[in-house]
């Protein structure tokens, strides 16, 4: 019985049912059986993506409405109790919901077709981090019905979503909204630190033959990478949340101050968490680049060696910078230097992969396709995000700027602009993999041009607001303060990248029905994904690869030139 | 230049991979150490900081004896790996049934301690925080021994009924490295809270 379970090499083989074929009911739901049960890496991935884009849709209309409701002062759009819960809920679904599982679902659609293996490591534990995953996102929802707080004022958690005790503590928050925050949360980090189990395992301990650790694509690093970011992150979060419902429940004093307890505690365990989460986010992002940049400049990746190094560092460095979101609470000066000085250190890993990922465009052929696209203006947007990341790592700055819109327009710049852009080059290069058709390229580039427009339009001006004074997580403000239209022109933004959305999301379901025919390799890239057919079959391949050198399909299209000839 | 390629495969050694299940376990242990090493630190921030008694220095006293079970039943699941490894499966049920006694012994060691502090000293999660940190951190622990427990006993009973052989050597090894780790947490938690906060 247990032998089954780990050494099985051969997971999954769906009998198909040939007698339900012939009506159609029953083939709906042996459809959506097979979803249910399946522990396939290309299935799990794909459900992950999903799940990720609805919850993008949910969290992408709760950004609209803390938008409409900022748009002009004294504005009474929503209640200022709605308000709270609204961005809570776009920040705790963004982070959890919707940027986790869509780059956990790409990771594992892609890692084993990329190392040429035929599922992840451990496939069933795939399955359960997925769907405890999902259980968890049903679960902080259901809070809007089930999560009865204050008499009419809380249903939804409400605390932000960083959630700094004493707010969460019983006295504070009654109730169980908070608890649906906490215990989700929680559910939803045994199943992300279940897939850090396997991308991790995935890279080291399945691959094909041939395919040594310097001939893995950077892909696999950077999956790798995230992935132990992940299992050092995600448990001091589980931790911290373990404790508030000691507190909450148990009567424990953690974060209880009248006890001794201390409310910074929280702040330093949230954030040893959340500074390291957002490179567990930046990092597949730049994984796609490392992919998407060499095949349309037809050049092979600049450094491979010093992009590996260069994402180990980020991961280290960005394990010491906690404190950096806790300038205002007070530290001793020591600590102040420490953290602006690591801080600023991640700029020069960082600065290596965009000074190669430009290098890899030096002289190329340069394809301006949609994926390419988002892909430059992914290095300009993630270099702005960073020069103001340098900017508020300076302790003496941050003073002035803490809890402002400033640091809100940069943290979007990043995580729209870097990384949302990075899912949608992703999206535009993989998808004719995932279901065998393109993405059409004219709707491609509207969507591309919108969202350009949009994004520069909210962000770039949700920076002078905060340089203005405007402080984060405020319900409305006074119409004097010379705020007013630069919030209107955010709010217009917003808009704009409503419609850019609203397009690549027609997009999606058109091509599935109307795309182009893909055929095995469309983009004549180079890695092992593309020598199988469009969609994989369900073994992915047929015969066991092997491979010789990064890009074995260069070698396998170029016999007289091969890059094995120069390892 | 082509063949060049070929030679290159061919000349390579046997293609092995690392253990998936050892790699595997190895993560697992990393995201439970982060977890720990939170609970731990939230120990020694709050060591002096409560605002009532009972203090640790009055009420704790180092439990030697469960701690000299736990430590052995690590050297035990060792020799109980060597066995299996080498096939003599009779030597493994012996000392594979030593470990799981002794683990059950240090839980029921800290059951001992639990009830004094509960009942003598009037000790509890909610008194101060040193019973919020104290209970916390020891009971995760203790949670991670009962864990560990329930897989030693499966295993136990997979062994006593001979469906275990010397093929499921690595699982084996895989599942002492479980219970290492949680030995080792053991000797931090000791350390920390009944050398440095009872002292």
């Amino acid at each position: 019985m247990a032998t089954t379970i780990m050494s099985d090499p051969n997971p999954t083989r769906e009998a198909l049912d040939e007698r339900a074929s012939t009506d159609p009911g029953g083939r709906y739901l042996d459809t959506i059986h097979s979803w249910i049960v399946t522990v396939d890496h290309k299935k799990i991935g794909i459900m992950y993506i999903c799940y990720a884009l609805v919850f993008l849709l949910i969290a992408g209309m709760q950004a609209m409405v803390i938008r409409i409701q900022l748009a002009i002062p004294h504005n009474t759009f929503v209640s200022p109790f709605t308000y709270n819960r609204v961005f809570t809920m776009h920040g705790t679904t963004m982070v959890f919901l919707v940027g986790m599982p869509i780059l956990f679902g790409f990771g594992n659609y892609l890692l084993p077709l990329m190392l040429g293996v035929r599922d992840m490591a451990f496939p069933r534990l795939n399955a359960f981090s997925f769907w405890i995953s999902a259980f968890a996102g049903a679960f902080l929802y259901f809070s809007f019905i089930g999560g009865a707080g204050l008499a009419g004022t809380g249903t939804a958690p409400d605390v932000g979503w960083f959630a700094y005790a004493p707010l969460t503590e019983k006295a504070f928050s009654p109730g169980h909204t908070v608890d649906y925050w906490a215990l989700a949360l929680i559910l939803n980090g045994i199943g992300s630190i279940g897939t850090a189990v396997n991308l991790f395992t995935t890279v080291f301990c399945m691959r094909c033959k041939g395919m040594t650790l310097l001939r893995i694509p950077l892909l696999g690093w950077i999956y790798a990478t995230t992935a132990f970011l992940v299992l050092v992150a995600i448990g001091p979060l589980t931790a911290a949340q373990i404790m508030l419902l000691i507190d909450r429940y148990l009567g424990g004093h953690f974060f209880d101050t009248q006890m001794g307890g201390s409310a910074i505690l929280w702040a330093h365990f949230f954030w040893i968490f959340g500074h390291p989460e957002v490179y567990i986010l930046v990092l597949p992002a730049f994984g796609f680049a490392n992919e998407i940049i060499p095949v349309f400049s037809r050049k092979a990746i600049f450094g491979y060696p010093a992009m590996v190094a260069a994402t180990a560092g980020v991961a280290f460095i960005s394990s010491g910078v906690w404190a950096h979101h806790m300038f205002t609470m007070g530290m001793t000066s020591f600590g102040n230097t420490f953290f602006t000085l690591s801080t600023m250190l991640v700029s020069i890993p960082t600065g290596i992969k965009v000074f190669n990922w430009i290098a890899t465009m030096w002289g190329g052929k340069i394809r301006l396709t949609v994926p390419m696209l988002f892909s430059i203006a992914f290095l300009f947007q993630w270099l702005t995000a960073g020069l103001t990341g340098i900017m508020l790592s300076v302790s003496a700055w941050n003073w002035q700027l803490h809890n402002s819109y400033f640091v809100v327009a940069h943290f979007h710049y990043v995580l729209v602009g870097a990384i949302l852009f990075m899912v949608f080059a992703a999206f535009y290069y993989w998808y004719p993999k995932m279901t065998g058709r393109m993405l059409n390229e004219r709707l491609g580039k509207w969507h591309f041009w919108t969202m350009v427009v949009g994004f520069h339009l909210t962000f770039d001006f949700m920076h002078i607001p905060g340089l203005l004074g405007m402080p984060r997580q405020i319900y409305t403000y006074e119409p004097n303060r010379g705020w007013t239209g630069w919030n209107e022109i955010v709010t217009l933004g917003t808009f704009v990248q409503a419609i850019a959305i609203g397009i690549f999301v027609y997009n999606l379901v058109h091509s599935y029905f109307q795309g182009e025919v893909a055929g095995p390799d469309p983009w004549d890239a180079w890695t092992l994904e593309w020598s199988t057919q469009s969609p994989p079959p369900e073994y992915n391949f047929a015969v066991d690869p092997i491979v010789a050198s990064r890009r074995p399909l260069w070698d396998l299209k170029h016999p007289e030139d091969p890059d094995s000839a120069f390892e | 230049m082509s063949t060049a390629a070929l030679l290159h495969i061919d000349n390579d050694p046997i293609w092995q991979l690392p253990s998936r299940g050892r790699v595997g376990m190895a993560c697992v242990i990393l995201a439970e150490s982060a977890v720990f090493t939170i609970f731990v630190v939230a120990y020694i921030y709050y060591i002096g900081r409560d605002v009532n008694g009972p203090k640790p220095q009055d009420v704790l006293k180092p439990p030697i004896f469960g701690t000299i079970c736990l430590l052995s039943s690590s050297f035990f699941i060792w020799l109980a790996e060597r066995a299996i490894e080498r096939g003599r499966m009779q030597a493994f049920r012996f000392y594979w049934a030593v470990t799981t006694m002794l683990g059950a012994l240090f839980l029921a060691d800290t059951g001992v301690e639990w009830r004094k502090l509960l009942t003598q000293d009037h000790l509890t999660i909610s008194t101060n925080l040193f019973g919020t940190t104290f209970y916390s951190l020891v009971g995760l622990h203790a949670s991670h021994v009962i864990v560990g427990l329930l897989l030693l006993s499966v295993t136990l009973v997979a062994a006593l009924t001979n469906k275990l052989t010397p093929a499921h050597s690595e699982r084996v090894q895989v599942l002492a490295l479980y219970w290492h780790f949680v030995d080792a947490v053991w000797v931090v938690v000791f350390t920390v809270v009944y050398l440095v906060s009872a002292r």
